[in-house]
């Protein structure tokens, strides 16, 4: 379709485009463009600024300090270590998210009886917000206390109660963070797999039958590779929602404005570098940076390796 | 589906299958119960040493004592929380709505430049954009104001291409039989497009309700006076304060996820479906 405006008539004709179609964009797409372009990109561009600045206590740039701000970060080593935690936390939280995703889906998947009952018990944490998960994981599942359900069930079993949150070894508080991510996420990516599962083709079972494969063979070899392309969407939001974290570590480890020196993910350290009683910007905001080509890279290193987007049919 | 072949060893595996589901459904609902069972107890009942599955007596008292506590800015909180959730998803709807529309049908030489100046938003990680988005909202001097809670998230690039995936899909021929009329985009879109989209507008707009009733981080950030605390705040605070009144940060939390779970069961149908049609997994 020819969408230029007829060469002759006025400027006005011209930049209304045929039919008013380039001012009708603009009435639709106008208002959300400019939003997009206040509330995000002025402020990322105001950030990169204010990373090669010192700018304690104010968000006004005032003196250069060239690569310092970056310098320093990559320097710091309580920097280093929350990116230590992330990926901690990412080898915990991605894997088992999936498969217990996965596991639920394929479950579900199968259920004649009661299926939309599961989909719904294991899908309704999604409404549930993390602060309120941490409430219930923090005091009344995995509290430190003798009453404590977690410690009341291995006080059947004859062991003592266990501080799950205060205590660094073991880390037990990695228990804590991981279970209660997943009892918030898993129920999402398993819709993800549910819808992946609708869309194989029952033709591929039917010939699985007659093959006479069963169970696990079918698993490995039908079901498996047909979710590829939801496999990795899922393994891709995963791992980018596991770089945002920080409701749960926040409000699971923190207390009366304290924060313990372990397990602090990137965004609870930028949280208190930036926002903490410095108020250090420039800090801040060369962290923002290096945090975003750091999940850049990662994000295009797994679509290298898994190939995200490309067409498989 | 997967249920073709069906031998004798199947039958066990289908029940082994329920057993799993359903210990697996007993586990995923405990948190909920534990809410409103810590909830209606007293502080000795939850402090119990040995543990109850049921409070010895339902104290519903606890949800009048939240309220009249004053020291518990609760009522402003819900009412706060409720005002930006509302605004965030009728804005949201109409603005990215709007886009979407724009982007999927009406033909502009710039369009695909348009659409990459949005797509490339998604790149970037939105939590890592907190410490330039405060910086830029508290020079716009809206630190602790329903505005500065509001209105920076009115602007959600997903949003805006999950409509222009849906729009592009949107049959052609109505839109065309509208147009014969003389009707215009505006005309158009308002008529036959939303009319005719209510499931999809459901999905984005229960989605976009319980991301914003459940967002922390940036009404932690940019709401430090308890005026402008949201209901997620406010649990926070109690949560990591030095004494914690038990019962009643649990009725507060239950309180906190009703509106929601309520929602949920209501218009689960449809976040599914828009979760499915969103494309996400093709």
């Amino acid at each position: 379709m020819s969408v230029s405006a007829p060469a002759r008539g006025s400027i006005t004709t011209r930049l209304r485009g045929r039919y008013d179609r380039n001012l009708w964009f603009a009435v639709f797409v106008g208002p959300f463009v400019l939003g997009l372009l206040v509330f995000v990109y002025i402020p990322i561009v105001w950030s990169v600024v204010l990373s090669f600045f010192d700018a304690h206590n104010t968000v006004t740039p005032s003196k250069f300090v060239g690569l310092g701000n970056y310098l320093d970060m990559i320097r710091d080593a309580s920097f280093r270590s929350s990116l230590l935690t992330f990926i901690l936390f990412a080898l915990f939280i991605v894997p088992t998210t999936f498969v217990v995703s996965l596991g639920l889906a394929l479950l579900v998947n199968r259920a004649r009886f009661a299926r939309t009952f599961f989909r719904s018990v294991y899908f309704l944490p999604t409404a549930c917000s993390y602060v309120v998960a941490s409430l219930v994981w923090k005091l009344s599942i995995f509290s430190g206390v003798r009453f404590g359900l977690m410690n009341t069930v291995l006080g059947w079993f004859g062991i003592e109660p266990i501080a799950w949150l205060s205590v660094t070894q073991p880390p037990w508080y990695w228990l804590v963070i991981v279970t209660a991510r997943m009892w918030l996420q898993a129920g999402f990516y398993m819709i993800l797999f549910l819808a992946g599962l609708q869309r194989i083709s029952p033709s591929l079972y039917e010939a699985a039958a007659i093959d006479g494969a069963g169970g696990w063979k079918v698993l490995r070899f039908i079901t498996l590779p047909q979710l590829r392309a939801t496999s990795t969407a899922v393994l891709l939001l995963l791992l980018i929602n596991a770089f945002q974290a920080f409701d749960e570590f926040y409000n699971l480890l923190s207390s009366s404005g304290q924060y313990p020196p372990y397990a602090r993910p990137p965004l609870v350290y930028l949280y208190y570098a930036a926002l903490g009683q410095g108020q250090d910007f420039g800090h801040g905001s060369a962290g923002a940076v290096v945090l975003t080509l750091l999940i850049a890279l990662i994000a295009l290193g797994q679509n290298r390796v898994l190939g995200l987007g490309r067409r498989e049919d | 589906m997967a249920n073709i072949q069906r031998s004798g060893s199947d039958k066990a595996g289908s029940v082994i299958r329920y057993v799993v589901l359903g210990v697996g459904a007993v586990f995923f609902l405990l948190p909920f119960y534990l809410l409103l069972r810590n909830g209606l107890s007293t502080e000795a009942d939850i402090t119990s040493p040995t543990w109850k599955l049921f409070p010895s007596t339902l104290h519903w008292s606890n949800i009048s004592d939240l309220f009249s506590d004053p020291a518990v800015p609760m009522a402003r909180s819900l009412v706060n929380s409720l005002v930006i959730a509302v605004v965030q998803t009728v804005g949201v709807l109409v603005i990215s709505g709007l886009a979407g529309y724009g982007l999927a049908r009406i033909p502009f030489r710039y369009a695909n430049a348009v659409f990459y100046f949005i797509v490339a938003t998604l790149l970037i990680p939105a939590a890592v954009t907190f410490v330039p988005s405060f910086v830029l909202v508290s020079s716009l001097g809206w630190v602790s104001t329903l505005r500065g809670l509001i209105v920076p998230g009115l602007f959600q690039a997903f949003a805006t291409f999950l409509f222009r995936q849906y729009f592009l899909n949107f049959p052609r021929e109505l839109e065309e039989a509208a147009q014969l009329d003389g009707t215009a985009y505006w005309g158009t879109f308002w008529r036959i497009v939303v009319p005719n989209s209510a499931g999809f507008i459901a999905a984005i707009g229960t989605i976009t309700f319980i991301g914003s009733w459940n967002a922390f981080l940036w009404p932690l950030v940019i709401a430090p006076d308890q005026n402008s605390w949201t209901v997620q705040i406010a649990l926070s605070t109690f949560l990591t304060a030095q004494t914690i009144n038990l019962p009643q940060l649990f009725i507060a939390a239950s309180i906190a996820i009703l509106p929601l779970v309520v929602m949920f069961v209501f218009l689960q149908r449809w976040i599914v479906e828009g979760v499915e049609r969103s494309g996400i997994s093709e």
